[in-house]
């Protein structure tokens, strides 16, 4: 075992800034990260343990202790919780004969919530030692359980056909599928890979920049930040060694359409990466890949490998000579904060996901201290059409401010859940009437970091303009307990997925989670729904988006719902304590072996 | 006309906001001719004997005996105000919270390295004893409080100056230095 240790992290050249795929490997060979080789590794890439145990520690799929021989990672998003997740989730600890959170004691199953895994329209899905299953239903589980007392291999307890298009394919063979319901006129318009990179070396550099600009194209990961501007912002960086990045993190629950262009159209997002190198003289690369998506690994490197071979990646590329630009993939370990574009260059250099104070932006001072272009997967792909068709082109789609297209992951209470690509500036009334929705209460625009809205606010329409979103749609019928059933979930990611830096993030969302599950209990006063919103506005200081926006599901809620809480709250009196004597003394009480006198 | 009634108590705290109220050096003289107190450490009164203005809290609750001496402290003060981090957070004692009562209560008692004297290997469990509650609860988790003090221990200025803006009326004079932390 020692050697093979040693020889995993001389694969990575013993670089400490490796060390996410030397422990990824390791886990991958022994299952966890035994705390007795902590002092070996950390001395063989030649850190501290200290350092070692911080990475260690940080990410959800790291484990210093077995997880099982068959670890299931199941899904606790809202919408696998609509889909039927409580039922496959008895059904897994009945027939495994442990509860979540645990190993059996046969040390043959582990049972483990995750947060969103990228699959919110094929819910409720698990990720069963890196393999996702999806659309479970008891049935299902009960069968599978068996099949790893049988001691199965994992691939061979699929019971369907693998998924649509590349799913299927001999490098990734998922039974996932990419749903794709609309394909629109941008990411979806015929491909022959190298046609944009082909423009792009036909101009110089600063005029390939304007180009991008004249497209108005902006960042589709969220924030909506111009794409052509970040670029020269690069460009005027003092140092002249840059980094591209690619963010395919896409941890936003709800979000999935990065999956599927990764799935279908990986090389035209390679290719966007090679542009933005070529405007701003880049060398190197970096997909950072959520963990997971793991499945589409060796699909990803065979593209890359391809495109190698097509002198579209490597040396004096598509022609050009001096040229020069490769990538590398970086797999994440679960952690949404990495999605934020300074976690993810932490993450990338082998550390804590955790964000940096900013600026110095990641144009400025990114991957390894150099100037680096963090930009969405499907920015990316995008650049890549802009360049083969053009600015102008770009612009006739969409709305003034909002050009082009977006890809829209859509999942909850409608007929077909699924993955489409529409122009900017259509109501949520016609997205929704597309996907076919009825008896809708609300929708969440862009995941739990954007706004749930009502039916009064249907009219409004997608774009930078008035709702500008990374294009998580999340639908919610009548029979949906808004508060209960998604406010909570909502703010329970938050609370999980926190890096903890800030005190802020640690712990205000703590007291909103309570405040509204007191006023669930029915112990809440009309007080406490100011408080909510007060309290929030703390947040505000924290320093990264994850706890700028982990209020958001209870202060839009409150601002479109007011009446649902108004409903659950006591108006007949200023205070009331949710606090019950005779519950909070009874474990102590068991524990000292004496009866309560209350 | 009677002076204003003051009230404080202790619940699961260090004393240090007491002697925060005790800093305020020579003005205690002048605290005496403004107030009467009631049920204090300060005057050793155990128990109230009337209705009184301005209840003072130090500590948060972490045994049903704090809980019912708040609720008796709401009951008899017109004004509640919590003093200090331990009142207004929990605190220091809420270090605790993170941890399961059952195992801070077995390594307090049974397997700690300081255990040597509990022979019989009891958690303590006399009913007298007031009864362990599963965390530490600040005390607006519990009662109404109208006012928070910040501070460990807020400082004495604070104190001072709130007492004197609640009996008299007047505004309250918070330069920035009495309520920073950092
Ligand atoms: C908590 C958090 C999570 C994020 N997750 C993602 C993500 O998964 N994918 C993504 O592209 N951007 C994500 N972002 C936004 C990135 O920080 C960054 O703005 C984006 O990758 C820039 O690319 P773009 O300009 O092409 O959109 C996240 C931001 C925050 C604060
Ligand atoms: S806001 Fe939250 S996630 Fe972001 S750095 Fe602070 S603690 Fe971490
Ligand atoms: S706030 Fe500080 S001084 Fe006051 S009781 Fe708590 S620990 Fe002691």
């Amino acid at each position: 075992m020692k050697t093979s240790i040693s020889n995993i992290i001389d694969r990575y050249g013993n670089d400490p800034v490796r060390l996410m795929d030397i422990l990824l490997d390791i886990q991958d060979e022994i299952g966890y990260i035994p705390e007795e080789i902590n002092q070996k590794i950390a001395d063989q890439v030649g850190i501290s343990k200290a350092e070692l145990v911080e990475t260690v520690s940080f990410y959800h799929f790291f484990s210093d202790k077995p997880l099982g021989k068959y670890t299931v990672y199941l899904n606790n998003s809202v919408t696998a919780e609509m889909m039927g997740r409580e039922k496959v989730k008895q059904t897994f600890e009945e027939e495994a004969g442990v509860t979540f959170g645990n190993v059996s004691s046969d040390g043959l199953i582990g049972l483990f919530d995750t947060s969103c895994i990228g699959m919110c329209d094929q819910e409720p899905a698990a990720i069963i030692n890196g393999v996702v299953f999806n659309n479970l239903t008891p049935f299902r589980v009960k069968e599978i359980v068996n099949s790893m007392r049988e001691g199965e291999a994992i691939t061979e307890m699929f019971k369907q056909n693998y998924g649509d298009g590349n799913n299927s394919s001999e490098l990734v063979k998922a039974v996932v599928s990419n749903n794709l319901r609309r394909k629109g006129p941008v990411i979806w318009d015929p491909y022959t890979p190298g046609e944009g990179l082909q423009k792009a070396v036909s101009m110089d550099p600063s005029q390939l920049i304007e180009e991008i600009k004249n497209s108005n194209l902006r960042g589709r990961g969220g924030a909506g930040f111009p794409t052509g501007l970040k670029w020269e912002f690069c460009t005027k960086a003092k140092e002249t060694e840059r980094y591209i990045f690619c963010n395919a993190d896409e941890g936003e629950p709800g979000t999935f359409k990065d999956r599927v262009i990764l799935t279908e159209l990986p090389k035209m997002v390679f290719e966007g990466m090679a542009i933005a190198a070529y405007a701003v003289g880049a060398k190197q690369g970096v997909l950072y890949v959520r963990y997971e998506y793991k499945y589409l690994k060796k699909h990803l490197e065979n593209a890359l490998e391809e495109l190698r071979k097509e002198r579209l990646l490597g040396k004096n590329i598509a022609g050009k000579k001096g040229f020069d630009f490769d990538i590398r993939i970086q797999y994440g370990a679960g952690a949404y904060v990495c999605g934020e574009e300074s976690a993810l260059i932490e993450s990338a250099e082998g550390k804590r996901g955790e964000p940096r104070d900013r600026p110095p932006f990641p144009v400025d001072k990114g991957y390894l201290g150099k100037p680096t272009i963090v930009n969405n997967v499907e920015t990316l792909a995008k650049v890549t059409k802009i360049l083969k068709n053009g600015s102008e082109w770009f612009n006739t789609l969409g709305t003034k401010e909002s050009t082009g297209t977006k890809l829209m992951s859509i999942s909850g209470d409608c007929r077909y859940p699924g993955v489409y690509e529409i122009e900017w500036g259509h109501s949520i009334y016609d997205i929704l009437e597309m996907v076919g929705a009825e008896d809708v209460q609300a929708v969440q625009v862009g995941g739990p970091s954007g706004t749930l809205i009502g039916p009064n606010q249907l009219p409004r329409s997608l774009g930078y303009e008035d709702l500008g979103t990374g294009g998580a749609l999340i639908i919610f019928s009548e029979s949906r307990d808004l508060l209960k059933e998604v406010v909570m979930n909502y703010t329970e990611f938050f609370i999980e997925e926190s890096c903890g830096s800030c005190s802020t993030c640690r712990n205000m969302p703590v007291l909103l989670r309570d405040k509204l599950q007191k006023i669930l209990d029915g112990h809440g006063v009309v007080q406490d729904i100011d408080d909510l919103l007060e309290w929030s506005k703390t947040l505000k200081i924290s320093r990264c988006g994850l706890g700028h926006t982990a209020a958001n599901p209870i202060v839009t809620s409150i601002l479109n719902f007011r009446h649902l809480y108004e409903k659950r709250v006591l108006r007949d009196r200023e205070f009331e304590t949710g606090f019950n004597l005779a519950d909070s003394v009874r474990e102590s009480c068991e524990a000292a072996g004496r009866t309560a006198n209350i | 006309m009677s002076k204003p009634v003051l009230a404080t108590t202790s619940l699961a705290g260090c004393f240090g906001c007491h002697m925060s109220l005790l800093d305020i050096d020579d003005r205690i003289l002048d605290l005496i001719e403004l107030v009467e107190f009631n049920k204090s450490p300060i005057d050793d009164i155990k128990t109230f004997t009337k209705q009184c203005d301005i209840g003072l809290i130090e500590g948060g609750c972490c045994n049903s005996e704090n809980v019912h001496v708040l609720k008796d402290f709401r009951k008899h003060c017109n004004i509640l105000i919590s003093l200090g981090e331990c009142a207004i957070m929990g605190g220091l004692p809420a270090m605790r919270n993170g941890i399961p009562i059952k195992e801070c209560l077995r390594e307090a008692y049974l397997t700690g390295p300081s255990v040597t004297a509990n022979t019989e290997h009891i958690i303590p469990n006399d009913p007298e004893l007031p009864m362990m509650l599963d965390k530490v609860y600040p005390c607006q988790e519990i009662v109404k409080i109208d006012y928070y003090l910040p501070g460990c221990p807020p400082r004495a200025d604070l104190i001072w100056e709130t007492l004197v803006a609640l009996i008299k009326g007047t505004e309250i004079n918070l330069p920035y230095e009495v309520i920073k932390f950092d």
